[in-house]
This record gives structure tokens, C-alpha cells and sequence, in this order.
């Protein structure tokens, strides 16, 4: 083994550990925000309750993943939930009166947020925004609803 | 009587033999490099014999590794329906334990019980004595680069090990077992915190990798320079290294994640 032959080896080495720390970083501790490399239209969303959703989520139209969530602000005028969903351009067929549901995968899974199709022939496009949501679905307030509801019974 | 004077004995060898680790340790460190030029080309070459070669091996195992994590948690978890977590899961065990602790037990035996039968040799054939007498410090020209070389290696190899594993895992869940590739990623960054996670990994595989190298040149240095001596020091090398990684892993662990 000639003496270049050992450090371009050795020198081989250390970049790979480079790039597996700028990796470990970037990629999967999420240092700076993800890269979003395919073209995309930004649509915001109105909900009163969004516990659960997490950006980066996925965002789907009947069942079929189509965007991800962006981000996740608070609209201090009407005190809402805004979540900025970076839909794909290639859905282009969503109309403007959609509705837009947070959704669970499963009972336990991951929060994502679910588009039904509406009425109107005219599609979303980028700035549009839609305000017909349906919030979180959160288990502490269902087993609490229940709860009261057996102790009104109870009551009567 | 005499089993009690047997422990006494073993003892009071063992903790002698921690001193004189210790003393390796620092004799070879804090002496001052006469030439930097010499000192670098030489840590290059242990680089080379303890690092480059052992990436293969490194490599193959995260490859496998990763690939069964996956699956093995795709099992528990898609009972829950909660399979989206798997990003998750698969980053977390990795870089927290899993990625500095096998790849530690691997370089100690690929790499660890290779110093040893090479210093032990060394010294088997009175080049460690010849040296001294050319006024060559063997700790300084034998032992530091080797120390060094190692300390670099180990989270080199480790995050090597992580980053295959990761990816790995990601193929076998997006490629085979449909998870959403981004529910995957974005699992995995809202999980792993940069300090809390990937820098304590890194900063166990640099102390498992001084531990590794450490004991194993120790075991080298100190070994009996006949035939069957240098064989039980290379084994020695690697049962000791093993065990004290997983110990000090628990320590490390503790300090780090505990509370």
C-alpha cells in the first residue's frame, strides 16, 4: 500500500463522517427545516383546535396523500389555529369550498389532516384559504362527554 | 484462608493494573509531539489499519442492524397503528445506544484485538526494547498514535454506523412495509434533539473509543511476549473492552438521559 494510496483512504474516511454528521443534523434531528425540493402552493386552513398536528404532517384528499403541513401559527384576530398546508402542485382539483378535518391514524397514531372535496368548480389555488374545518378529535373530551352524559341519567 | 488470601491477591492486582493503565494513558498523552509532520503521518497510518478497515464491517452490520429494527418494530407497533412512529423509534435507539454501543463492540474486535497481537508481537520480538535503545520512546511512537487514531475513529465509524442503519431502516419501512416516507422523516425530527441526542451519542462513542483502544494496547504493552501470552492477551483485549462498554454505557447513560 503506497503512502497516497493509505490517506486517500484515510481522507475518504473522515468525509463520510462528515457527511454522516451534517446528516445526523440536517436530516434526522432536523437542525434547520426540511428541504421541500418539488413544487408546492401554500393554502392556509382556520381550526379551533389543531392538538396533535404536528408540521411536517401529512396532508391527503380522499385517502391520497397530496402535502404536507408547514406550519402551525396562532391567528390572533379570530383566535384560531392557522395551519399553512403546502399542497403539491399536481393537485390542482381541489375545490374552494372543501372542507378540511383533522384526522387520526388510527386510535393512537399520528394526527393528519384530511380533505373532502366540495360544490364549487373553482380550485384552490395558492393564498386560498378555507375556514369549513372540523378541530382535533381529543379523547380526554369524548371519555369527559360520556362520563357527563351517564351522570345525567343517573340524575333522573 | 487461603480463598481469602486469593482475593486479597486478585485484588490488589487489579487495581495495580488500573494504575498502570492509567499511567499508559497519560505517559503517552501528555508528552509533548517533538515533530507534528511525524506525529500526523503516523496517526494517518493507524488510521488507516484501525478506521479504513474496519468500515466495512461497520457498514454491513448498521445495514443489517437497521433493517431489523425496522421490521421488528413494524411488528409491534402496526398493532397499534401506529407504525408512522417507526422513524422514531429506529432514530432514538440508534443514536442513543444502539449505533455507539455495537459499533464499539465491533472495533473491539476488529480493530482492538488487532493492536494487541500487533503490540504484543512487538514486544514479543524485543522491537519495543530496540526502540529504547535507539532513545525512541515506544510510548510516544508506538502507543499515542494508535491512542489517537482510535479516539478519532470510534465516532467516525459510529456515526457511519447510524447514518447506514438510518437509511436502512427507512428503505425496508417506505420501500416494504408502505409506511409514509414523510411521516417517517418528520417522526424522526420532531423526536431526536440535536444536543440531547446526537451530540451525547457522539460524545459516548469517543469515550467508548478511548476505553477500547486504551485496554487494548494496554493488554498488548503488559502482555507475557511468548506465543500463548500474546493469545490470551488478544483475547483478554476484547472480553475486557466488551464488558467495560456495556458498563460504562449504563454509567454514561445514566448521567446523560437519567432524571
Amino acid at each position: 500500500m503506497s503512502k497516497t494510496k493509505v490517506e486517500l483512504s484515510v481522507g475518504v474516511l473522515v468525509c463520510l463522517g462528515l457527511l454522516a454528521f451534517v446528516f445526523m443534523a440536517f436530516r434526522v434531528s432536523g437542525l434547520a427545516g426540511s428541504t421541500s425540493s418539488s413544487k408546492q402552493y401554500q393554502v392556509s386552513a382556520y381550526f379551533d383546535n389543531v392538538s396533535g398536528l404536528v408540521e411536517g404532517a401529512k396532508v391527503t384528499f380522499a385517502g391520497v396523500t397530496v402535502g404536507r403541513v408547514q406550519s402551525i401559527s396562532i391567528e390572533p384576530k379570530s383566535s384560531k389555529a392557522k395551519v399553512l398546508l403546502a399542497l403539491n402542485e399536481q393537485a390542482n382539483y381541489i375545490s374552494t369550498d372543501a372542507t378540511a378535518v383533522v384526522q387520526t391514524a388510527g386510535i393512537l397514531g399520528e394526527k393528519y389532516i384530511g380533505l373532502t372535496q366540495g360544490a364549487e368548480s373553482e380550485v384552490l389555488a395558492a393564498g386560498s384559504e378555507i375556514f369549513d374545518t372540523q378541530s382535533s378529535l381529543i379523547l380526554e373530551d369524548l371519555i369527559g362527554k360520556l362520563v357527563m352524559a351517564f351522570v345525567k341519567k343517573d340524575d333522573k | 484462608m487461603q480463598s481469602v488470601i486469593k482475593v486479597g491477591r486478585s485484588s490488589i492486582a487489579s487495581v495495580q493494573a488500573l494504575g498502570r493503565l492509567a499511567c499508559l494513558f497519560a505517559q503517552s498523552l501528555l508528552q509533548k509531539p517533538t515533530n507534528l509532520k511525524q506525529e500526523f503521518s503516523l496517526i494517518t497510518a493507524q488510521l488507516y489499519s484501525v478506521g479504513v478497515l474496519s468500515l466495512l464491517i461497520i457498514a454491513l452490520s448498521g445495514l443489517f442492524i437497521g433493517m431489523v429494527l425496522a421490521l421488528q418494530g413494524y411488528t409491534v407497533l402496526s398493532r397499534f397503528g401506529a407504525t408512522e412512529a417507526l422513524g422514531q423509534l429506529v432514530s432514538l435507539s440508534l443514536i442513543r445506544e444502539l449505533g455507539p454501543v455495537v459499533a464499539a463492540l465491533l472495533f473491539a474486535g476488529r480493530a482492538g484485538s488487532a493492536l494487541t497481537a500487533e503490540v504484543g508481537f512487538m514486544k514479543a520480538t524485543e522491537q519495543l526494547s530496540a526502540l529504547e535503545m535507539m532513545a525512541v520512546n515506544p510510548l510516544t511512537y508506538i502507543i499515542r498514535p494508535r491512542l489517537i487514531a482510535g479516539m478519532i475513529a470510534m465516532p467516525i465509524l459510529a456515526l457511519i454506523f447510524n447514518m447506514v442503519a438510518i437509511y436502512s431502516a427507512w428503505y425496508v419501512c417506505v420501500a416494504l412495509l408502505h409506511v409514509d416516507s414523510g411521516s417517517f422523516w418528520a417522526n424522526m425530527q420532531n423526536a431526536v434533539d440535536f444536543r440531547l441526542d446526537v451530540i451525547n451519542g457522539l460524545i459516548k462513542s469517543l469515550c467508548f473509543g478511548v476505553v477500547v483502544t486504551l485496554i487494548a494496547l494496554y493488554q498488548g504493552y503488559e502482555s507475557i511476549p511468548t506465543t500463548e501470552g500474546i493469545g490470551r492477551a488478544t483475547t483478554n483485549s476484547v472480553v475486557l473492552s466488551s464488558i467495560s462498554v456495556l458498563g460504562l454505557d449504563f454509567l454514561l447513560t445514566a448521567f446523560m438521559f437519567g432524571t
